[in-house]
């Protein structure tokens, strides 16, 4: 993966390579966060699906229990048929209702069921009265914690597939950091650093060519103005010899060296 | 349908909507969580399922129910649920939470429930 094609368009210069590494960092801190919080929500969902598992067992049980406990009312009210038409024609208002309340695991808002009993009277207060009224009293409550169990376990069945497409995000963040964020910020990274070594090599060679060059060209003056000075010599000491007249002459002798170097 | 996830959409889900057989329904109604509402347009949040009943009334009471926004869990007897399967299998969201329960002729097994095959599947078992 470590081609010049995966790392990010920009130029190679010291700014976005401090930009880069800041980047770097940012994405290493958020990588370990979202890890940590998927572990976090991983553990909480494992414990999820295991009460579920227990859950699902015990409303098996419940709902066998109340089942046997309706069994006796149609006993005992004698005729099953009349007595769940009744009841289907009765019923009015729910009393059992359930609200939501949430809880928060790691930034996830995790809904869970509570059950409450509605006020105002059963529609069912009427229901066996003339025959078999304790049991319909037994089974209403027998069914009533059977509901109770069914609640629990709605709410464990919510958070599990609330927590299972939380989970699913946040693992895919992490990987997407992992196998592509920051490779290709290291990418981008080794890629400037490689620009900016390139382009201090190619200075530092440049400086070397034109200081050679300065130096022969030094060599090659100072060769000619000796030549000059044999050249002109004695004529420079005669004037030297005239009085204040030289001066003048080693000063432009002197601004020539200047130009040169 | 499957939008309709997140803890925004799960206020003022109160009732708890079943889809069952006779003494199913009959039992839960007697809990208390049966809701009629007054005529003209009467709406019942359960559905009793005997062997005459279509399974085309089944999943339209099934689709009623999960896009209905006052329901919070919805129970359904296995044996039902088993009749619209690819229905039950394709729903995936969070509100309402559908809920399979074992009825008295049909004892609960726990290699059908949609929830629980998914548990496996998420563990490799």
């Amino acid at each position: 993966m470590s081609g010049a094609g995966n790392r990010e368009a920009v130029f190679a210069t010291r700014q976005s390579l401090g930009v880069m590494k800041s980047k770097l960092k940012g994405a290493e801190t958020g990588h370990s966060l979202l890890k940590r919080k998927s572990e976090a929500l991983t553990k909480r969902f494992r414990e999820i699906t295991h009460r579920i598992d227990e859950a699902k067992r015990k409303m098996g049980r419940v709902m066998s229990i109340a089942a046997f406990s309706l069994a006796e009312v149609t006993y005992a009210t004698g005729g099953g048929s009349n007595l769940n038409y009744q009841v289907q024609e009765t019923v009015k208002t729910a009393r059992f209702r359930v609200r939501t309340k949430q809880e928060n695991v790691s930034g996830v808002l995790l809904p869970a069921f509570e059950s409450y009993i509605a006020e105002g009277t059963s529609d069912f207060g009427l229901t066996g009265l003339g025959r078999g009224g304790q049991q319909v009293q037994q089974c209403r409550e027998v069914y009533g914690r059977a509901v109770e169990t069914l609640v629990e376990l709605a709410s464990l069945q919510t958070a599990f597939v609330i927590l299972d497409d939380v989970i699913k995000v946040v693992n895919r963040r992490v990987n997407a950091i992992e196998h592509v964020i920051i490779p290709r910020t290291e990418n981008t990274i080794k890629y400037i650093n490689s620009e900016l070594d390139e382009l201090d090599r190619e200075e530092f060679y440049r400086l070397k060519k034109v200081k050679g060059k300065k130096h022969r060209d030094a060599e090659e003056a100072e060769k000619e103005l000796r030549a000059k000075m044999a050249e002109v010599g004695i004529t420079a000491t005669d004037k030297t010899n005239d009085g204040g007249e030289g001066v003048p002459d080693i000063l432009e002798e002197k601004e020539d060296e200047d130009l040169i170097f | 349908m499957a939008s309709s996830s997140g803890p925004q959409t799960s206020r003022g889900r109160q009732f708890i909507a079943v889809i069952g057989d006779e003494d199913s329904v009959t039992g839960l109604l007697l809990a208390g969580v049966g809701h009629v509402t007054a005529p003209p347009n009467v709406t019942k949040n359960f559905l009793v399922v005997d062997a005459k009943t279509e399974t085309d009334k089944i999943e339209k009471a099934f689709e009623e129910f999960i896009n209905r926004k006052d329901i919070g869990i919805l129970l359904i007897n296995q044996h039902i649920a088993e009749k619209i399967r690819y229905r039950v299998d394709t729903y995936t969201a969070a509100f309402p939470a559908v809920l399979e329960i074992p009825s008295k002729d049909h004892p609960y097994d726990p290699e059908k429930d949609s929830v629980l095959r998914r548990v496996r599947r998420l563990f490799g078992e």
